[in-house]
């Protein structure tokens, strides 16, 4: 057994051995090969992503003029003046609600019409195709049009209302509503993604499981509960992760529909550092703004991962 | 239940409420498109009544006529084609490229370079606008084409997509390849790119719709009329002095009509495409 097993490891290294002077030539020739292929991608990211990473580290220790130029090093003063700020506390908290309001909804809404869409009854198909139709929508065409639907007296939300009896809504003024209205038109943007992916994680789970369920004699809600959504895990994870980073990231409903306001009450973070970029031009400030904003990104990230993945049913 | 109703009158049951339940949130998530494009074929008299009207009274093509003749829409369609093709082109070449070297070339220095191509995707696209803002414009590149594509044209998404794409495409085609003599570049536009096709049309489609949409970048470089992308010009029409909601709806119609045209040619390849191989590790 010993010899043997020696025999083997020395021809082993041997063969490892006549292997590499062989190859020498070839493996420089490979990552030859590797870095040109890699080349294109790499020199765009290093061009408009890395570089720019640095650069904001660097801005955002500075203050700078109306054009960019660096003015005067202030080291961290740019940060500490953030954290003391009002305006920056009252964004991150619209931030985190906006993420709270839209992320749990969204997904939920999203898993349901998944489920419902999912088997092979008869229509399904148009069912599907309009259920996904959101995703082909921009920000900005959302925007416009529920800017029209949310309108205090012509809207046809406010005529519904009436209809039912209840008094109008203020939906884009009113500090108490703003928020919630934009949150309820983004999660009506979004569903057609969530909806989306959360249909090709279902069709990749076998029909039968779902078939022995049903002859066990396990209800609709059962078989969603118990059934489903341990089965879709991964990719509802994987979801979640994708909407967090994006509620954290959106800017243009804001933009268009309120301005950030009233009295501040839809800022989110991203239109901070627009505000504070590009209408005061405090390129310093808005990079500080932006790297607090990617450490967030960053750290929800991780969390999620964390505490996630432990959950995750992946078969 | 069970005991008060034989079983097919409670499967039936439940499959009317299964399509009740159906239509009622297809009715929620299909109404503001639906009223988008009716309240574009009203007249602005109709338009402006209240209460307000659900149904045209008929088909009044006037709204769509004086929005054409107001923005001019038609340059902000072709601008906004222009950089979503060009940047769905380059995407789908530079990603293709480094998917290539990460699957099929072994140098040093792969799994380092592919979790830097990883961490790509972590970065917001928000923390880098300040300084690709200054770039873009020391380098005289406001108001251009290729400052609305050149930024866009790599994509850590597509990388990480097409390379486990690519991962999956039998071992023993790479293995004839090799014996054959090929070389990387024939192995790479001969076999590996026309197996491909499916996950580069599903990139392709995802880059398209990305690029068309895309709002805060081309809202900071623009300025004129001429290089405005259809978002911007959309968002644009509602601050116009004349806000006719009509008039408002029928651009946004006209605007989404190519996008839902390529969403129901391209949701096969969406479906499933997308997460072949994002979701499962």
């Amino acid at each position: 057994m010993n010899t043997t097993e020696a025999e083997l490891a020395v021809k082993r290294v041997n063969a490892r051995t006549r292997g590499t002077r062989r190859s020498l030539a070839v493996i420089g020739k490979e990552t030859a090969a590797g870095y040109l292929f890699m080349a294109p991608s790499l020199v765009l990211f290093a061009v408009f992503l890395f570089y720019p990473l640095a650069k904001s580290v660097y801005l955002s220790m500075y203050l700078t003029d109306p054009r960019g130029r660096v003015a005067m090093f202030v080291g961290l003063d740019n940060f500490i003046s953030l954290f003391r700020a009002d305006a920056f506390w009252n964004s991150l908290l619209v931030t985190l609600k906006f993420t709270a309001f839209t992320v749990p909804t969204g997904l939920l809404a999203a898993l349901l019409l998944a489920a419902l869409t999912f088997g092979r009854l008869r229509g399904m198909r148009a069912f599907r195709f309009i259920f996904s139709l959101p995703v082909a929508l921009s920000v900005s065409t959302s925007s416009v049009i529920w800017s029209m639907l949310y309108h205090p007296t012509t809207g046809t939300l406010n005529y519904f209302l009436s209809k039912l009896g209840i008094a109008p809504v203020q939906w884009l003024t009113d500090p108490a509503w703003a928020l919630v209205s934009v949150s309820i038109m983004t999660i009506w943007m979004n569903s057609g993604f969530s909806y989306i992916v959360l249909l090709s994680g279902l069709q990749g789970i076998a029909d039968d499981i779902f078939d022995s369920a049903r002859i066990d004699g396990a209800g609709p809600f059962r078989s969603f509960v118990q059934i489903l959504v341990p089965l879709v895990s991964p990719t509802l994870f994987f979801l979640c992760v994708i909407s967090v980073m994006s509620a954290f990231q959106s800017f243009g409903q804001m933009n268009i529909l309120t301005k950030g306001g009233p009295a501040g009450s839809t800022e989110v973070f991203v239109y901070s550092i627009y505000k504070e970029a590009f209408i005061n031009y405090q390129f310093g400030t808005g990079s500080a703004l932006a790297l607090v904003l990617f450490a967030f990104i960053l750290l929800l990230t991780l969390l999620q991962f964390r505490l996630g993945e432990r959950k995750v049913h992946y078969h | 239940m069970t005991t008060l109703l034989p079983r097919p009158a409670l499967l039936l049951l439940r499959r009317l409420m299964h399509y009740a339940i159906l239509a009622i949130c297809a009715l929620a998530v299909i109404y503001p498109l639906v009223y988008t494009a009716f309240a574009s074929f009203m007249t602005p008299d109709e338009s402006a009544q209240y209460p307000p009207k659900l149904l045209p009274s008929h088909l009044y093509l006037g709204s769509f006529r004086t929005v054409l003749d107001l923005v001019p829409l038609q340059t902000f369609v072709l601008n906004s084609f222009v950089i979503s093709a060009a940047v769905m082109l380059g995407q789908i070449i530079t990603a293709s490229m480094a998917a290539y070297a990460f699957v099929y070339v072994s140098f040093r220095g792969r799994a380092f370079w592919f979790a830097v191509f990883i961490a790509t995707m972590m970065i917001p696209w928000e923390v880098t606008v300040i300084p690709n803002y200054l770039t873009v414009k020391a380098w005289g590149w406001l108001d251009t084409y290729q400052g609305m594509i050149v930024p866009f044209l790599a994509s850590g998404f597509g990388v990480f997509l097409l390379r486990q794409f690519f991962l999956q495409l039998p071992r023993e085609l790479h293995e004839a390849a090799k014996i054959d003599g090929c070389g990387h570049v024939r192995h790479f536009t001969g076999i590996v790119l026309p197996l491909s096709r499916p996950a580069l049309a599903s990139l392709g489609v995802y880059a398209f719709l990305n690029a068309w949409n895309m709002y805060l970048w081309p809202l900071l470089v623009t300025n004129s009329d001429t290089m405005r992308t259809v978002q911007i010009g959309i968002s644009m029409l509602q601050f116009q002095e004349v806000t006719v909601w009509n008039l408002v709806l029928a651009g946004v119609t006209l605007v989404l009509l190519p996008s839902m045209l390529l969403l129901a040619l391209g949701l096969k390849q969406l479906v499933g495409g997308l997460t072949a191989g994002a979701v499962k590790g």
